[in-house]
């Protein structure tokens, strides 16, 4: 996983000297390489500078004309004379649906990694792989019309369930009525980000290293110690990225959510209950009805949401900058 | 318990298969076979049609129009050959910022332009500015889901405490009043409104403010404001909940009520019967309506506290927006030519089918002159 940041952090030693110690001149085939690859290098950056300045400056128009406190405020109401409106419950729900995705997730899709890598015979191992990549293939409105009328009807059950045992604690208490809340959502972004964690960290546990393995067998270990001793503590950085990639799924996943929650502008502490939203949601939700402003303020709260990703692929890279020893690229 | 899961599987299937046939239907519509596939009724009426200028004829907006503009363009495509109109139901908002971008040549939008949009709209509308035209009415149904009841009248204090959360039992003493020979079951009211933005939404809450400012304190707006209940996206999705979910009620464009025969509630206006919610009463609702737009201008604001006899007033009136000097050259002849089509009388009752009202003769009357001053 780690192999390509650090070789390409490294200087490339070889390729100037090359040309100026042999003195030859350089061949055309390379001048155009170089002139396509440093021009796709460049138009990258300006397109990311582009978007990055529009998202930015259509923010500040619509910052500056909000009448509340963008960050903290409960509503969203951009029409009007006096626009108010904040994204503390679309961040709320944001991250609280991707949260409750990961918990659930990662440890099926490490489970079903596992299997294939290590337990399934090798006939049932590719089929099921592929069946597991196909799940990523599904468009994420299918994934909507599927979680509305069969996860939904089907979820009343493990939500009294969840009440009648976990109610106390107040995150689970559940009054009737249709099970539309941010705990339905967590678990549909979970079956959707599940083929990605699950694919890249079955590639991981399978660059495992052998010798590792065969070393722990020979002293007497059993399958799961051989695993829980040299797969696991190897394949962690690993894992941590797949669940990055999903996490990144699941932060910015629109219809399956705008089709199975019933969002509100309320934090419910309960996550049972009706209610929340998320940002990409609450984009796709307004946007064909918002005028220039409200396209505005959508575009802000998106700004908000670009940042959250950031931030948490930068927290992703240091932890697994911390387990570099583990990483592949020094196995 | 099994009886019920396979009821809801068959339920659940239905619906699928209403989605897949429906939009089977609607592309239908939209494709470009215009050969007399109207039937009969299209092709009657094409005689009337005055056919003019020539080319690709673009308008975007109000989605709530949509089904009006599908039978419109059909009907007026099978007569003049030259003319393709497409029109996009992206919403009245995107709908009205794509027209003051100048890229349509008109828009259809559920509520009139607002002040600053018609001082946007003279960059447009060279010498002139943008107008509304009335073009599409109907009314907004309370359909509601409450086992054993199959009659239930409303008034709009009520409703309002129904869909601000203050009233939470279908048994509640004001439901009862209102009904006293009604069966009312102790249920508890699961109100659903729009989670997306509505010109419905809009106008359902400009009726509950206007109707009953004691009781509901919110603005009006495209985004819901009041308090608790759930949300659902659409008016297929809000309707769908009401059909699911014992207990229910919402608001929606009447076509979805009888589309899902799902019970409409009468409204107690003050008139001296209960007042249903059908076309025909719509139609009697905009007639009570007034002019605020100046000159040209057609913006209506209707009258929420009617007691006419057989009103209904919670109705949605839906515009066409154009400039009323200054449209483009070329396309000037063509926008004309199917605006005075669809406010013609062919045109208008060929929306009653559709589930759409009419407008009344007097606001038509206007609407052709003002649609035959464009410029």
């Amino acid at each position: 996983m780690n192999s390509a940041p650090s070789i390409s952090s490294a200087p490339p030693p070889s390729a100037p000297p090359a040309s100026s110690v042999s003195g030859k001149a350089v061949r055309p085939g390379d001048r155009i390489f170089l002139g396509l690859s440093r021009g796709s290098g460049i138009a990258l950056l300006v397109i990311m500078a582009a978007i990055a300045a529009f998202l930015t400056v259509r923010s500040v128009i619509a910052i500056s004309g909000d009448h509340a406190n963008f960050l903290t405020y409960f509503e969203w109401n951009t029409s009007g004379p006096e626009p108010k409106f904040g994204i503390a419950v679309l961040a709320f729900g944001t991250v609280v649906s991707s949260v409750i995705a990961m918990f659930i997730a990662v440890p099926v899709a490490v489970g079903i990694a596992l299997f294939i890598s290590h337990y399934a015979p090798r006939r049932l191992a590719s089929p099921l792989g592929y069946v597991i990549d196909l799940l990523a293939a599904v468009p994420s409105i299918i994934y909507g019309l599927w979680g509305a009328l069969f996860l939904v009807p089907h979820l009343t059950g493990l939500f009294s369930w969840l009440d009648d045992y976990f109610g106390w604690t107040g995150i689970f208490s559940y009054a009737d009525g249709a099970p539309r809340a941010l705990f339905t959502v967590g678990i549909l972004l979970a079956i959707m980000i599940l083929p990605i964690v699950t694919s890249v960290s079955r590639e991981v546990f399978l660059q495992a290293p052998k010798m590792h393995e065969e070393a722990a067998l020979a002293l007497g270990a059993t399958r799961w110690e051989v695993i829980r001793m040299s797969v696991l503590p190897f394949g962690r950085s690993g894992v941590i990225s797949a669940s990055m990639l999903g996490l990144g799924r699941a932060l910015g996943e629109t219809m399956a959510v705008a089709t199975v929650l019933s969002p509100s502008f309320l934090i419910n502490v309960s996550l049972l209950n009706p209610g929340g939203g998320t940002f990409a949601q609450n984009i796709a939700s307004k946007f064909s009805e918002a005028d220039e402003f409200g396209q505005d303020a959508l575009i802000a709260s998106g700004l908000v949401l670009f940042v959250i990703t950031l931030l948490v692929n930068g927290a992703a890279r240091m932890i697994i900058a911390r387990r570099k020893e583990y990483s592949g690229a020094n196995a | 318990m099994k009886q019920l899961q396979r009821k809801n599987r068959v339920r659940a299937l239905a619906v699928g298969a209403l989605a897949v046939t429906g939009a089977l239907a609607l592309s239908a519509c939209g494709s470009d076979d215009t050969s007399g596939g109207g039937g009969a009724a299209s092709s009657a009426k094409a005689g009337n049609i005055k056919c003019e200028g020539k080319g690709k004829l673009l308008a975007s907006g109000s989605s709530a129009q949509k089904n009006a503009m599908d039978a419109w363009v059909q009907a007026y495509s099978g007569a003049c050959k030259d003319t393709s109109i497409n029109y996009q139901p992206t919403g009245s908002g995107a709908g009205i910022t794509t027209f003051l971008q100048g890229q349509t040549a008109f828009a259809g939008s559920d509520s009139a332009l607002k002040p600053e949009e018609v001082e946007k709209s003279k960059k447009i509308c060279k010498g002139g500015q943008a107008i509304n035209l009335p073009m599409v009415g109907g009314p907004i149904a309370v359909g509601y889901n409450v086992p054993g009841v199959d009659s239930l009248v409303l008034d709009a204090p009520t409703l309002a405490k129904i869909f601000d959360s203050e009233i939470t039992k279908w048994n509640d003493e004001a439901i009862k009043k209102l009904n006293p020979d009604a069966k009312l079951p102790d249920l508890k009211i699961q109100a659903f409104h729009r989670s997306d933005d509505s010109g419905t939404t809009d106008n359902f809450t400009k009726y509950l403010k206007g109707a009953a400012p004691d009781a509901w304190k919110h603005e009006p707006a495209k985004t819901w404001e009041g308090k608790g209940g759930q949300a659902a996206s659409g008016s297929a999705g809000v309707s769908s909940q009401v059909k699911q979910t014992s207990g229910a009620i919402s608001y929606f464009e009447l076509s979805y009520a009888t589309a899902g025969k799902i019970n409409t509630v009468k409204l107690n206006t003050g008139a001296k019967a209960p007042v249903e919610a059908t076309v025909d009463n719509a139609s009697k609702a905009i007639a009570e309506a007034k002019q605020v737009g100046q000159g040209s201008d057609l913006a209506l604001k209707l009258n929420y506290t009617t007691k006419a006899e057989d009103a209904y007033p919670i109705t949605l009136v839906t515009y066409e927006i154009a400039c009323d000097k200054g449209n483009k050259a070329e396309t000037l002849p063509a926008t004309k030519s199917f605006l005075t089509y669809i406010s013609s009388k062919d045109g208008q009752n060929s929306l009653k089918e559709l589930g759409y009202a009419p407008l009344p003769t007097e606001i038509a009357d206007k609407v052709r002159s003002a649609v035959s001053a464009l410029s």
